[in-house]
């Protein structure tokens, strides 16, 4: 098979220095991460801040070294073979603001354009072409630092696809774009991988729908692990039988959610207190076991103010796997 | 892996070293050029080398009761001005680390392109070495001009000239390379590394004084230190009276010199790529080049 990426047992410790008072520790960031991506594939990595997502990717970049393990890109070792994997790929991560701000927009690109032994006569045509598609044509002779952030990302993201990499790998690359602009970075990545089908894309997001939507394949991480990697349909077929609802009630009080799964038929019960509202997500069993859950908060005087029931996406896929929603999990990895 | 059409090829490998330097070091000439105003290029490409010439023109004076006349005046200007290529090429090359990671936050994209980094360093070290020379032209002009510095263009061994400062340019850009090697190691406190090398160096390598002046137990700093023997060399080409009459190198030749030098170019060359080699090893090891220190 022709893998575009490979990792056998990838895994990767950072080593904290402690302070003076504190010993130094270890954090596993990666733990034996087994993952194929065909060529071809636009394939989507889906977890929590902290899952391991942007480690994964600079191991997969050659900007940092794995710990234990192999991880090969375009059928090179990215240990011992750098020089052989860089020529083939890009990356851009989003959400941060880089460029040589003295640079035009233009002599921006184009100088990464030279890095990569792209003609001038060629990278001014794509330049001008990749500007057009995210509509900053009218922006190619700004100087980058008096680009708002949004627009230096897109420029940015420019970068990434100018240099027609094998592989490209865009570390959440819609991070801090307002509605429009992630919609057309979403169109653009698609436009461009039907454009070529031998192109491989490796993207990473904690945007659930971004995953489904773009995706062919999604690998959902955690703490490190791969949990599970299916195409988006096959993961939420997965859920099929299960019923899920979306229930907005009263303030849950002294309610544990965790005493809401321990009832007959509930499987997984994610909980997201809003002010003067909380909204529960239930993946049942069954249809039945609404009932003695609807019981048991009517039973603590919580009122129901709305009920919806609804088809199973990625995020219920999340909890079912992980056993809290994604947002729990950030909250967690944070404090 | 077999070749598919239509993707981009992969970049060439062959050829890397010459785009490298060619786009690294326009992306230097347009940072050095970077001056909206031409008030303040003027400024900073003449003014800021004259300013620091004429706070030791005006320290000589006072010590030695304005005795420029004394060939001592000749040697420290000479040192003084030659000694800008070494702010501008090693902490030029060095220095691209530090700003390429914390200020413009590009060196991860620059280390992930097919290029070669060290080749890149000593790229955007090449226009500092432009405006260097600017302004070492401009501090020597001021002092033959103003100061009678006795230079005459007719007893100037411009063979000499021309191959010691060709060597030592390189010998600097190696150091640099050495030296932001290094820098890719250190997360905080890098830039206040820099300066206290150039600082050092400033003291010891016989620039502003004649070693024989130091003590006899700090002497051999300032002969374990290339530039010496460099700003020696440069001296003795530019006015051969003024270097002779201080004893410190005077029991080396010409030639020897030459040789020293070449020897130590070729030393800090080879140094360069091994110590990058390591540090970009280890760099990558402890996921050094995207960390930014907290300035
Ligand atoms: N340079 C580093 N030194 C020490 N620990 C690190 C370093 N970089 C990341 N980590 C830790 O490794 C873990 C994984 O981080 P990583 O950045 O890969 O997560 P992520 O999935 O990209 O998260 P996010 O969604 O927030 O970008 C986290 O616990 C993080 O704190
Ligand atoms: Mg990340």
């Amino acid at each position: 098979m022709d893998l575009a990426i490979h990792t056998e047992k990838l895994a990767r410790v950072y080593k904290l220095r402690g302070n003076k008072k504190e010993a130094a520790k270890e954090l596993v960031a990666l733990r034996d991460i087994n993952l194929d991506v065909r060529r071809g594939e636009l394939f989507g990595l889906l977890g929590p801040n902290g899952a391991g997502k942007t480690t994964l990717i600079k191991i997969l970049t050659t900007l940092l070294a794995p710990s234990s393990g192999v991880a090969r890109v375009a059928g090179y070792d990215v240990a011992s073979e750098p020089e052989k994997v860089r020529p083939r790929i890009n990356m851009v991560s989003g959400g941060e603001s880089s460029g040589y701000g003295l640079l035009t927009v233009r002599e921006n690109l184009w100088m990464f354009a030279q890095f990569y032994g792209i003609p001038s006569k060629l990278a001014n045509e794509r330049i001008k072409q990749l500007l057009d598609i995210v509509r900053m044509s009218d922006r190619m002779n700004t100087k980058s630092s008096d680009l708002s952030t949004g627009l230096r990302q897109k420029m940015n993201i420019v970068r990434g696809f100018l240099t027609d990499p094998e592989v490209l790998f865009l570390d959440e690359p819609t991070l801090g774009l307002d509605v429009e602009a992630s919609l057309d970075v979403r169109n653009f990545v698609r436009g461009w991988m039907e454009a070529n089908p031998d192109r491989t894309l490796l993207l990473t997001t904690h945007y659930m729908v971004e995953a489904d939507e773009l995706c062919d394949r999604v690998a959902i991480i955690n703490g490190g692990q791969v949990l599970a990697c299916d195409t988006p349909a096959n993961l939420k077929r997965q859920l099929q039988s299960d019923v899920i609802y979306r229930m907005e009630v009263s303030p849950l009080n002294d309610l544990q959610p965790e005493a809401l799964e321990a009832l007959g038929g509930v499987r997984k019960v994610s909980h997201e207190a809003q002010d003067g509202a909380a909204v529960l997500e239930l993946i049942l069993a069954e249809d039945d076991a609404l009932g003695s859950v609807v019981n048991m908060l009517t039973g603590k005087d919580i009122h129901i103010l709305n009920l919806q029931k609804r088809e199973p996406s990625l995020e219920d896929v999340f909890v079912n796997l992980v056993g809290h929603s994604m947002k729990e999990a950030e909250s967690d990895a944070n404090g | 892996m077999q070749a598919t059409q239509g993707i981009g090829k992969p970049a060439k490998e062959r050829g890397v070293s010459g785009r490298t330097f060619r786009a690294a070091a326009w992306l230097g000439w347009q940072i050095e050029s970077n001056w909206a105003d031409p008030l303040i290029f003027f400024i900073y490409s003449v003014i800021k080398p004259l300013s620091g010439a004429a706070i030791l023109v005006v320290m000589y004076s006072v010590i030695t009761n304005g005795a420029f006349d004394d060939p001592m005046f000749a040697y420290i200007y000479l040192g003084n001005a030659f000694y800008i290529y070494v702010a501008a090429v090693l902490t030029g090359v060095s220095w691209t680390v530090i700003d390429d990671r914390e200020i413009y936050r590009m060196l991860k994209y620059i280390y992930i392109a097919p290029v070669h980094v060290p080749v890149y360093l000593l790229g955007r070290g090449f226009a500092k070495f432009a405006f260097g020379s600017l302004a070492v032209f401009i501090t020597i002009a001021a002092g033959v001009y103003f100061l009678n510095v006795p230079l005459d263009l007719s007893l100037v061994n411009w063979p000499l000239f021309a191959v010691s400062l060709t060597l030592g340019i390189v010998m600097l850009a190696m150091m640099g390379l050495v030296l932001g090697s290094v820098m890719l190691l250190i997360v905080n406190n890098a830039n206040f590394m820099g300066e206290a090398v150039a600082g050092a160096l400033y003291l010891f390598s016989g620039a502003v004084f004649p070693l024989s002046i130091l003590p006899g137990w700090l002497q051999p700093v300032g002969y374990i230190i290339p530039i010496s023997y460099w700003l020696e060399l440069l001296r003795r080409s530019v006015i051969g009276q003024v270097a002779e009459s201080f004893p410190t190198f005077s029991q080396f030749s010409d030639i020897q010199l030459l040789a020293i030098l070449a020897g130590l170019t070729a030393l800090f060359t080879v140094l360069g790529f091994v110590v990058f080699r390591y540090c970009d090893h280890q760099a990558r090891e402890k996921g050094y080049l995207d960390r930014y220190s907290n300035f």
